[in-house]
């Protein structure tokens, strides 16, 4: 499917030993990972650590965990109602965000914007992707109020970046062709995106959203622990820090997995169903 | 495309759109978030972070401190990274249909990749955070958990997708398991894998931050104990430090990446 290009010098010759500089950096990468990571463990802060007891206390606890879940804080409906919670706060951000991401990346695909416009965007979605979603959810938190309201926003600001850079990097692959072809019948630039652009890409777009969807479950998870976003997340940081009771952590840590791997499961199907009809 | 077919799909989409619909209502109405209050909060949170989060002189007081526990998180996360790398790197050999060993240890490496990465970051911090207390230890095993997870997914499906054809021909020529995966499935996915490697470790980079919050260490326990403070000064230079990191850590990575894929 995908043509294979000779490889070219900006002057138009071709690059003869175009293998070597590749392996080079991917060997120097590996070496530059791998000394990083042996001077990361002179670096780390080890106050209060005992190795021993610490890996035995965890196996216990991770064994009560996964053996003899239990609720006691709450009931198995308000469990239920927080994962809801969750979900919903994930589907918000994904939602919203996919509709700005789509509107945005029209501006930030080099085939479709002015190179300008389209470099002040990717400046700016860099910028916004390089903040953690946490980081977001707490400023906003400061503006909004704790709640739903900062919590959707922070996680939206995220997945805005993230799918910004998803999508205007499909469509720029799509065919120069079909928007020669839509441009020579006199369609304008919404022509283009409305009956050029958006049908060959849609199918894949899709998929990128409930890609993002999958991780914002994750996010609102953190984001309930960390920001006190409430869901399901939150009532884990409670069992955790606040009750150590390693029982009702179970509890949630399989209601999360459940989910998450409906949704995964979901998305492989997803995949398998859309990715093959794009090519045909 | 015939007519039929054509009506048959904008049947689809207007389906598919009134569903989006109805679960963004529902979905609004259990998080009682309110959609022209959450709108209307962008401006007014941006106007809030142009007058508050200003770095100013005598912040940068701050800066040493800042600097070395930024360092603490990022070598972490490369740590972290680096070593569930070299993990998922077996289980995603094991794992792969292409160069399984037996069924079992494929669906043993396949469980529990889909286990460590389902279960939330923030969960495996939680968990360890009790009995490995406020150390980097913990955030290195939680960040080192999630990657494992991860990586050995995305190994399975280069692998997958990569190597059927080349495996094919060594097995042709009588070769053994080893060469095989060692001449011909490593070095074919070695640049894919290096690519998802830099993804994981920029995305730990972030990742860290949370896990931080949560563990009191490292860089995100001073964005949190400034944040706490009220001293958003101190928490804008912590923020612009991390975007600086990770924008750094990107430019490396694409830059590497262009030369290698």
């Amino acid at each position: 499917m995908e043509a294979t290009y000779i490889k070219r010098k900006k002057d138009g010759r071709i690059h003869i030993k175009s293998g070597n500089k590749g392996d080079r950096v991917l060997r120097s990468t590996l070496g530059v990972l791998t000394l990083l990571t042996f001077v990361a463990f002179l670096f780390f802060n080890y106050a209060g650590l005992e190795l021993g007891s610490a890996i035995t206390e965890t196996a216990y606890n991770l064994k009560v965990m996964f053996l003899e879940p239990a609720l006691s804080h709450f009931s198995l409906g308000e469990a239920i109602y927080q994962v809801g919670v969750t979900l919903s706060l994930a589907f918000l951000a994904t939602v919203i965000g996919a509709i700005i991401a789509f509107f945005l990346s029209l501006m930030a695909a080099t085939n479709l914007a002015p190179l300008g416009l389209a470099r002040i965007v990717r400046v700016f979605v860099a910028f916004i992707r390089a903040v953690p979603t946490v980081l977001w959810v707490l400023i906003f938190a400061i503006a909004a109020g704790l709640g739903s309201e900062a919590a959707v926003l922070g996680m939206l600001f995220h997945s805005i970046a993230y799918l910004v850079k998803a999508f205007s990097e499909a469509f720029e692959e799509v065919d120069k062709g079909i928007l020669e072809a839509v441009r020579s019948t006199g369609g304008n630039w919404w022509h283009v995106v409305k009956s050029g652009v958006l049908p060959s890409t849609f199918t894949y777009l899709l998929s990128w959203v409930f890609l993002r969807f999958e991780i914002n479950f994750g996010v609102a998870v953190a984001m309930g622990a960390a920001a006190g976003a409430g869901g399901i997340g939150f009532d884990l940081f409670m069992a955790s820090s606040f009750y150590f009771d390693m029982r009702e952590v179970g509890f949630i840590t399989y209601a999360i997995l459940v989910v998450a791997i409906l949704l995964e499961v979901v998305s492989t199907r997803l995949k398998k169903r859309f990715f093959p009809a794009t090519s045909d | 495309m015939n007519e039929k077919k054509m009506r048959k799909n904008r049947w689809q989409t207007v389906i598919f759109l009134l569903i989006i619909i109805v679960l963004t209502y529902l979905s609004a109405a259990i998080t009682s978030f309110n959609f022209v209050d959450g709108l209307a909060t962008i401006p007014k949170a941006i106007g809030w972070m142009f007058s508050n989060l200003m770095v100013t002189q005598e912040t940068l007081d701050k800066l040493p401190t800042i600097l070395e526990k930024l360092a603490e998180t990022t070598f972490m996360s490369i740590a972290a990274t680096t070593i569930a790398a070299v993990v998922s790197l077996f289980l995603g050999v094991f794992g792969s249909k292409v160069t399984k060993v037996n069924n079992f240890l494929s669906v043993f490496a396949r469980f529990i990749a889909s286990v460590s990465r389902n279960i939330p970051v923030v969960a495996w911090a939680l968990v360890l955070l009790i009995s490995f207390g406020q150390n980097s230890v913990t955030g290195f095993l939680a960040l080192f958990v999630g990657t494992v997870g991860f990586l050995t997914r995305a190994f399975i499906e280069s692998i997958d997708e990569a190597s059927q054809s080349s495996v094919e021909a060594l097995t042709a020529t009588g070769s053994t398991y080893f060469q095989i995966v060692g001449k011909a499935v490593i070095p074919q996915c070695l640049p894919q894998m290096i690519s998802w490697v830099l993804f994981m470790v920029e995305t730990n980079i972030r990742n860290a931050t949370l896990v931080g919050i949560l563990t009191g260490t490292g860089i995100g326990y001073t964005f949190d104990m400034y944040y706490k403070m009220l001293n958003y000064n101190v928490v804008a230079l912590v923020t612009l430090c991390i975007v600086i990191t990770v924008i750094v850590v990107d430019l490396m990575s694409n830059y590497v990446r262009k030369v290698i894929l």
